[in-house]
């Protein structure tokens, strides 16, 4: 630095001025110069933006915790505005003593609190024939990971008394799109959460406000939004969004049904193509999320050769399961091209595989469950690229 | 036992009111029957302005016939002939979701309906079929067998164990097979100035009020009201009023008395561009007559609606455009 930096020899607006008061944001929102943190939506994937996706951006996210107004939406019919004073939960079917609920019955049963990740089936699905989307926010982006608070399932069942005969539930949303899914009985009375917090707040209203199901680590389109009724029956019921939806095609034309469970996964985040190294050769923080939908993630390695050598990864923050974990990975760059991946290892053993072992086992036309390796390619000027290699 | 004594008995008024799913052996299907010709006519006004009048759907909305024998194709066509394993789902969803933007507003014989007339443009029924809840389970779907459930435990979990990660010298060489900017399909992301100059714009703009807008003749409330309920046919493709955007056809602000096709942002059919370069203007006539048969009146038009049939829901529904100013 030959002359003085006017940032610091020059008084600024903020040094100088009053800012706003106390009373301006009684909702604080974040700064103006991180406007440009937000969700976006992919236009022509879908007919319409009320039957639509929009993705989290994180690549702008850091830690573990994705603050609620960025946390990806997926709806069938547009965000229902559901009043509280109006919501009902109902539990019938074969049960003992078919109940209605209102928010204020549920507030009364013992809560739990625990951080999941919800990634929805499609995350990663446009890329199955090959790297098509520039950003970890639109291949990565159908997830979010945040704290619920809320009642266990099993605590709502055991009031109603399900019968013996009862081994199938079909949890129901108050939206316009009516959704439902068919959950064995086996998960609900193990893990499965019915929340009305998300970072310590009311849920949002494109998530479910004002009471959501959690089923951890299962595909997001099962965590049934503005929930208003729960059928317990002693079969599944096929409906839409597990028959002709969220059931993977394999290359013989069969389909896996009811593959519930997200395998292990993980992303750099950055340097990623919308988070391009600006600051030349030199020290360098690369940094990722990885998860599983069967526990934590002990341990991520790193390659910046494209595989040829890999390196475990440093991991920070909180590692708890069914939960999003963040890891770094600090190296000096030599200013040359770089080819950039993450391998997730859970723990149950399982490592994350390449998109060509995925295609070998699956096939070209899944669309849904893809967690293969993604590559980013990075270049002299610090660009960073989705590409596939060798 | 009651644990905790926290809510009430539900009534069975309640339970009926609720409990309207259907599985495939049956359980929940109401009494009813329709047969393939009712269903198409029900159809055409209700499905066809996204499924298209035979199932091949408009635009990206969800195509519903044809794709036999696709499936292990390079781009297999998923509909409910080539895909769907059980004809309950078809039912159930009609039921819960359908029509698109005026969920549960049909009978059950109008849903037996459509569901025989997707059964025909599948080529799975006869043009004489009438279905039932009587004859309902004895229809067979020709990909019900290629299903089965989740098998990664043993096809999937033993492959990717981390045995045998390797983490030196892996592989000899690597080589970049494929890349995302070729394709150029990613939206651009925000980038900070953008947002920043765009934010700062919207402030700087004068606050516009209700008393600057030239007067106009104001529409009959009531016919007003009517039009509002009219309209929720049209929702699902256009919006009007505060914040309306541009969705599978364009906003609808203004539209009385202004220039035909000229929303910014919106790809007209040519016939549309066509009436904007000759200057065409949207009155009461041309509007009742596009109305009540869109093909007919704007030959060519992107609009795959069949029409309103009402006269008075024609004038309603232009009542309610009026109360829009741009």
């Amino acid at each position: 630095q030959e002359t003085p930096d006017p940032a610091i020899v020059e008084k600024q607006p903020w040094n100088q001025f009053l800012g706003p008061g106390v009373d301006e944001a009684p909702y604080g929102m974040p700064s103006k110069f991180e406007a440009h943190v937000r969700r976006q939506n992919v236009p022509w994937l879908t007919a319409d933006p009320v039957s639509s996706i929009n993705f989290t951006p994180l690549h702008e996210l850091d830690g573990i915790i994705t603050p609620n107004g960025l946390c990806f939406e997926r709806h069938h019919a547009g965000v229902a505005e559901v009043d509280p004073s109006q919501h009902r939960l109902m539990i019938n079917g074969l049960v003992d003593k078919p109940l209605v609920f209102t928010m204020e019955d549920l507030m009364r049963f013992p809560r739990e609190n625990h951080v999941y990740f919800l990634e929805c089936a499609a995350n990663t699905g446009m890329e199955w024939a090959g790297s098509q989307l520039n950003g970890c926010q639109f291949t990565h982006g159908m997830i979010h990971n945040v704290m619920y608070t809320g009642v266990p399932l099993r605590l709502l069942l055991e009031e109603a008394g399900v019968k013996t005969s009862g081994k199938w539930l079909l949890p129901e949303g108050a939206d316009a799109s009516g959704m439902t899914r068919s959950i064995p009985i086996e998960k609900a009375m193990d893990d499965c959460l019915v929340a009305f917090k998300m970072n310590g707040e009311a849920l949002r209203a494109e998530q479910g406000y004002p009471v959501r199901l959690v089923v951890p680590g299962w595909e997001g389109n099962m965590w049934v939004k503005w929930l208003r009724r729960i059928e317990v029956g002693d079969k599944p019921w096929h409906h839409r969004e597990e028959t002709s939806k969220y059931t993977d095609l394999l290359a013989n034309g069969q389909a896996r049904r009811f593959t519930w469970e997200m395998d292990a996964k993980s992303v750099i985040t950055s340097p990623s193509p919308q988070m391009p190294i600006k600051h030349g050769p030199g020290r360098v923080v690369v940094t990722g999320v990885a998860w599983s939908g069967r526990g934590t993630i002990p341990r991520v390695d790193v390659t910046t050769d494209g595989g040829m050598n890999w390196h475990q990864a440093r991991m920070s923050g909180p590692s708890l399961d069914k939960s999003m974990h963040r890891f770094y990975y600090d190296f000096e760059w030599d200013g040359k091209p770089l080819l950039l991946q993450s391998r997730a290892h859970d723990s149950t053993g399982y490592v994350q595989p390449t998109k060509e072992q995925l295609r070998t086992v699956r096939g070209d036309n899944s669309i849904y469950h893809n967690n293969g390796i993604q590559t980013w390619a990075v270049n002299e000027q610090g660009v960073a690229e989705n590409v596939e290699i060798s | 036992q009651d644990n905790y004594g926290l809510g009430r008995a539900a009534l069975p008024e309640e339970i009926a009111a609720w409990d309207i799913d259907v599985r495939p052996d049956g359980l929940g299907l109401p009494a009813g029957s329709g047969d393939v010709w009712t269903g198409e006519e029900v159809y055409v006004e209700k499905c066809a302005a996204c499924h298209g009048d035979f199932g091949e759907a408009v635009g990206r909305w969800p195509v519903l016939a044809g794709g036999q024998g696709t499936l292990s194709d390079e781009d297999p066509v998923k509909t409910i002939g080539s895909y769907w394993p059980y004809l309950s789902t078809v039912y159930d969803y009609v039921n819960r979701a359908m029509p698109f933007g005026e969920a549960q507003s049909l009978e059950p014989d109008e849903i037996y309906a459509i569901t025989a007339y997707l059964l025909y443009v599948n080529d799975l029924v006869e043009d004489d079929f009438t279905l039932s809840n009587d004859n309902f389970l004895d229809v067979e779907m020709p990909n019900a067998d290629n299903f089965y459930m989740d098998d990664r435990a043993e096809t999937e979990l033993p492959l990717f164990a981390s045995a045998d990660v390797c983490m030196e010298n892996c592989k000899d060489s690597v080589e970049i097979i494929m890349r995302a900017a070729v394709l150029d399909v990613t939206p651009e992301t925000d980038t900070e100035a953008e947002v920043v100059v765009e934010e700062a714009a919207a402030e700087a703009e004068p606050a516009v009020t209700a008393e600057a807008e030239p007067a106009v003749v104001a529409p009959d409330p009531e016919l007003v009201a009517a039009g509002e309920g009219a309209f929720r046919q049209c929702k699902s493709c256009h919006q009007v009023g505060e914040g309306a955007k541009n969705r599978t056809g364009p906003q609808l602000n203004g539209i009385m008395g202004r220039t035909i096709g000229v929303v910014d942002g919106f790809r007209y059919s040519r016939t549309f561009a066509e009436a904007a370069e000759a200057g065409e203007v949207w009155d009461v006539d041309n509007m009742a007559a596009f109305l009540a048969d869109p093909r007919g009146a704007m030959e060519g038009t992107k609009m795959s609606f069949r029409g309103v049939r009402k006269e008075e829901d024609i004038a309603a529904l232009i009542a309610y455009l009026q109360s829009f100013a741009e």
